[in-house]
């Protein structure tokens, strides 16, 4: 009964999440909030670099990932990324800042079932796979690294 | 960036749209052809999840160059490890504070 409810709820979630695309306007709507992410994200690293010359490119890019995805996790937090995603549909998904978004949103979602089998067991359901097949591709590109 | 032109149109799980697009970096890593995009977008190519694809694959790369085998396993975790890191972190300290809002 519990599981019917919660597929109940996350279908819910999801239609709620893709609701508005109509094809033309939301490429549209994609494509300047990705945009506007990453022109964020440049900001930031070039900014840091600016700030702190001695930071190589690298670092900057590092620090760069972690300021967005944190500024994310807020924003998912006060609810103002849902919104976001709502509008921009993918442009908001792809960026780092949509992975963040995939970590927070089910964490604050299962809050309820519990700290240990809700938070933190389902704050991977959306990013988990991404991590998986990011960890094996990663091997096999090593492989494929030392072929060539 | 520019990607999410084909995506939008097909409806995909946002977890589908990150795998795919994560191993679109992999494999723009591995035959060679990021260094120039990013060169070019800076971070219009790293910001996306196919900038994580290729920290992956580049960090493999790398330790496989330097420490074989070991440095192959270790090496794609190593480079992404600050991204996942402070993303489960953050993403623990603010669902603590936010409860989910009840959406719409």
């Amino acid at each position: 009964m519990q599981d019917l409810e919660r597929n109940r709820k996350y279908n819910e979630y999801v239609t709620s999440k893709m609701a508005k695309t109509k094809p033309w306007p939301s490429l549209f709507h994609a494509f300047w909030v990705g945009g506007l992410i990453c022109l964020l994200g440049e900001l930031i690293k070039d900014s840091l670099m600016y700030f702190f010359p001695t930071m190589t490119a690298d670092v900057a890019g590092v620090w760069e990932s972690a300021i967005l995805i944190f500024i994310a996790s807020f924003l998912t937090g006060v609810g103002v990324y849902d919104r976001i995603g709502a509008y921009a549909g993918a442009g908001s998904i792809v960026p780092i800042t949509g992975f963040s978004n995939s970590i927070a949103s089910p964490a604050m979602e299962f809050k309820r079932e519990g700290i240990i089998f809700g938070l933190c067991a389902k704050m991977f359901v959306i990013a988990g796979p991404v991590i998986v097949i990011g960890v094996i591709a990663s091997i096999v590109a090593g492989i494929l690294g030392l072929i060539f | 960036m520019l990607g999410q032109i084909l995506i939008i149109t097909t409806k995909m799980t946002s977890a589908r749209i990150l795998v795919s697009f994560l191993l679109l970096g992999v494999a723009l890593e591995v035959f060679g052809v990021f260094e120039t995009l990013r060169e070019f977008a800076g971070s219009g190519v790293t910001v996306p999840i196919m900038g994580f694809g290729y920290s992956l694959a580049k960090g493999a790369m790398e330790g496989m160059a330097e420490n074989g085998v070991i440095g192959m396993l270790a090496g794609g975790l190593t480079a992404t490890a600050v991204g996942i890191t402070v993303a489960v972190v953050s993403a623990f300290i603010f669902s603590l504070i936010f409860s989910s809002k009840t959406k719409k």
